[in-house]
């Protein structure tokens, strides 16, 4: 059904400029579903008033689960009546972002159907996101999702739907398969995923090298980044190629954080036992240096923004995993000693990093059951308030 | 009796593998090395000789099924229907056929999704919802990443080249569902007032207990107002952190006057160099000013031409500054220093200066 556009003075600024405008985004949906026409007609408003028109919240879901829907309601239902219930549905992407153009338009066909044509392709954690359902819409959209193959994704205090960079499917530099560990990690949790049990959300994200293009470092709970032991590949040769372009003394060598290589100008070294793994070295020159092998990752605990404690990096829990698909249950079975300690001494919306914060590191190791390890921290303590424990044995 | 249909739940997602174009299919796992010929454009090498060019364009995040459906008849006609999209909201068209690059980097301009954001560029403002979805927005998110994008475009599409990456992230309220927390610019909606409580909603959508214990500086207690149980708060002990109003929906901060933005600098998550660190305050506050926020866009391309115009080859936004001191941060970029700046939470002694190892910025 063709509809009249909102008049959008104020937006329609926003379609001028090279970027992609969002505003043509809605239009274009806006020009066939009134939901997408009176959203666009609240923002609008939103612009004239300088403030938002989405209220707090509201319970609504699929039967059966606990998260993967957020419910949204307008404060301004008699005017824009047709986006007054405008839920947003959380799709687990599939990993990596990989999509053929088939099961895209199939995915678009499910939300022409139901909702308002509108998506976030993707959404921060890494969902695909339908934004605009109405209530009675929800059943629907996941009936034609699940029979299509696809299941929604998590919101709420449970585990929040896993992320990952593309991996080996196409990263020379992932030292881990990312993709196929993200999509057997998700089918694994798929109980913690749909129905919230924590003390608040807990997020995994996977990265293939240290350069961490999915942030997992700092927007996961549990970030697993991929590293390697033995030397770094170097094939001199092509380093010789790349001194005729590159400033292979200024721009390679002295920008190494550990200064462990050396560059005469024909032959380039590097002292492995004090590389820390950076990449930079290897970002510079990928054609002439390559990741070592004995490949595997670092898992880090404890990553968030602010609300509430303060943000946080999150930081080394296990220096060294091996990640074949034989590794794979260890570290679920390290996830699940997490959330047990967690679950049951964690306060209400109290995230993993803040929770070890309040009770110690090292109650929180042992509790886990993992040794302390010297790469676990920049530096030992300086204070000297220890709490020795009272059973400690007299000297 | 016919048995009831179980209703089917937890299957998950798709095994991405069945979307995965042949040639890495073939090559999973087993590449070699990358290029980046032009602006927008990957070349990976596998160790068989295959080649994949992954032609890299803009998008607005806020899509339109119209455009995905667009983008999927450009995949078909140019490279076998295969797609993906990145981590800062980018589509990436997967070719194995080099003659199809120039045509579809046309295409794609031609219907207004321009190629780049590939090597020491701008690309993509990762970003939240803002006024288009969201309750606790202090700013809209599209309509400020839309007028930064379109200023910063040169640095997107390669024209103008930058000493390393420059990664920007939009959220726009302290929830921060962005990873604005470690980017080089964060641009960050800020509330400045209390929370409006509307008393006559505290006890019927509300825990008092939780709502209480919510505040991080205990700010919140309880109250009776007319009679009714309600909470109140003392505004000096406020920071307007909005965690009442995620617990509580009668704890409104939403302010048309008051509300605005807030720029962080120096943050980054990759390892490569100097290990991962948070982005610091570097503008306290910009007022809302839509359509186009221009305040907004001034600030962060002074931000952008200063670093762009002083830092080394490969040094990030927080690199250039940790060598460069902060007092000669504030001086170069112009942005006054203010009592605002010193961190004055938790852990705000660990920030402050201990040494006499600084440059006088006067």
């Amino acid at each position: 059904m063709a509809e009249k556009l909102r008049e959008t003075p104020l937006l329609d600024e926003l379609e001028k400029g090279p970027w992609p405008s969002f505003v043509t985004e809605i239009k274009k949906s806006a020009v066939k579903n009134s939901m997408a026409n009176d959203q666009l007609g609240i923002l609008e408003r939103s612009y004239k008033d300088r403030i938002g028109h989405w209220k707090h919240g509201g319970l609504v879901g699929v039967m059966g689960y606990g998260g993967g829907v957020i419910g949204r309601y307008s404060d301004l239902p008699e005017e824009y009546p047709e986006c007054a219930e405008f839920h947003t549905i959380r799709v687990n992407q599939p990993a990596g972002w990989f999509y053929t153009s088939d099961v895209l338009r199939k995915l678009c066909n499910v939300w022409e159907k139901h909702g308002s044509g509108l998506t976030n392709m993707h959404g921060s954690t890494g969902d695909i996101i339908f934004l605009g359902a109405k209530t009675e819409a929800l059943e629907p959209v996941f009936a034609d999702l699940i029979d299509m193959g696809f299941d929604l994704g998590g919101s709420g205090s449970d585990v929040r739907t896993p992320s990952c960079c593309c991996g080996q499917a196409r990263c020379e530099w992932a030292c881990y398969d990312t993709m196929g560990f993200t999509y057997n990690l998700t089918q694994h949790f798929q109980d913690e995923l749909h129905r919230p049990a924590f003390p608040y959300k807990f997020k995994f994200k996977m990265a293939g090298c240290a350069n961490d293009c999915v942030a997992s470092v700092a927007r996961s709970d549990m970030s697993i980044i991929g590293t390697w032991r033995e030397d770094i590949k170097v094939d001199q040769g092509e380093i010789a190629e790349y001194a005729k372009t590159v400033n292979i003394a200024d721009d390679v060598a002295d920008r190494c954080p550990t200064g462990c290589i050396s560059w005469d100008g024909k032959t380039f070294d590097i002292d492995n036992a004090n590389c820390v793994k950076c990449m930079h070295c290897i970002n510079v020159m990928p054609k002439a240096l390559a990741p070592g092998d004995e490949k595997g990752a670092t898992i880090l605990l404890g990553a968030k923004a602010p609300i509430i404690g303060g943000a946080l990096l999150a930081s080394v829990l296990v220096p060294f995993v091996e990640m074949g698909e034989e590794n794979y249950e260890d570290i679920y079975e390290l996830a699940e000693e997490i959330w047990d300690v967690w679950g049951e001494h964690g306060m209400n919306r109290e995230r993993v990093g803040e929770f070890i914060q309040r009770v110690g590191m090292g109650n929180f190791l042992e509790q886990v059951g993992l040794d302390p390890e010297p790469e676990m921290i920049m530096h030992p303590r300086t204070n000297p308030y220890i709490f020795f424990e009272l059973d400690e044995e007299e000297d | 009796m016919a048995e009831k249909a179980k209703r089917k739940t937890d299957i998950g997602p798709p095994n991405h593998e069945q979307f995965l174009p042949p040639v890495i299919k073939k090559n999973y796992g087993k590449w070699k090395h990358h290029e980046i010929p032009q602006p927008g454009v990957l070349v990976h090498t596998a160790h068989s000789g295959d080649k994949l060019y992954s032609v890299r364009a803009a998008s607005a995040r806020l899509m339109s099924i119209e455009t995905i459906r667009l983008f999927a008849d450009i995949a078909d006609e140019f490279c076998g229907g295969h797609l993906r999209f990145t981590s800062r909201n980018n589509v990436e068209f997967l070719l194995d056929n080099e003659a199809n690059v120039k045509p579809i980097i046309e295409k794609l301009s031609s219907e207004g999704y321009p190629v780049g954001g590939t090597g020491a560029s701008i690309t993509n403002i990762v970003h939240t919802q803002g006024w288009v979805h969201c309750h606790s927005a202090a700013t809209d998110a599209s309509g400020v990443v839309k007028s930064i994008m379109d200023d910063l475009f040169p640095y997107f599409d390669g024209t103008t080249k930058l000493p390393a990456k420059l990664r920007i992230a939009f959220a726009c309220c302290l929830n921060m569902c962005g990873a604005v927390h470690c980017s080089d610019i964060a641009i960050l909606g800020v509330h400045r007032r209390a929370p409006h409580i509307k008393h006559e909603q505290v006890n019927a959508q509300c825990e008092i207990p939780s709502t209480v214990s919510a505040c991080p500086t205990g700010a919140i207690r309880p109250t009776t107002v007319d009679g009714v149980d309600s909470v109140e708060v003392i505004e000096e002990r406020c920071m307007f952190c909005a965690n009442c109003y995620t617990v509580c929906p009668a704890m409104t901060l939403n302010d048309p006057v008051n509300d605005g933005l807030s720029i962080w600098v120096g943050g980054k998550v990759s390892n490569a160099r100097h290990e991962p660190m948070f982005s610091k305050l570097a503008i306290p506050f910009i007022p809302n000013n839509p359509p186009r926020w221009p305040e907004t866009v001034e600030a962060v391309r002074n931000i952008v031409e200063i670093y762009a115009a002083n830092a080394r080859n490969y040094e990030r936004v927080g690199e250039w500054i940790e060598r460069i001191g902060w007092p000669q941060f504030f001086k170069l970029t112009g942005i006054e220093f203010t009592k605002y700046h010193i961190d004055d939470f938790k852990h705000a002694g660990e920030t402050f200066k201990r040494s006499m190892h600084f440059r006088q910025s006067q």
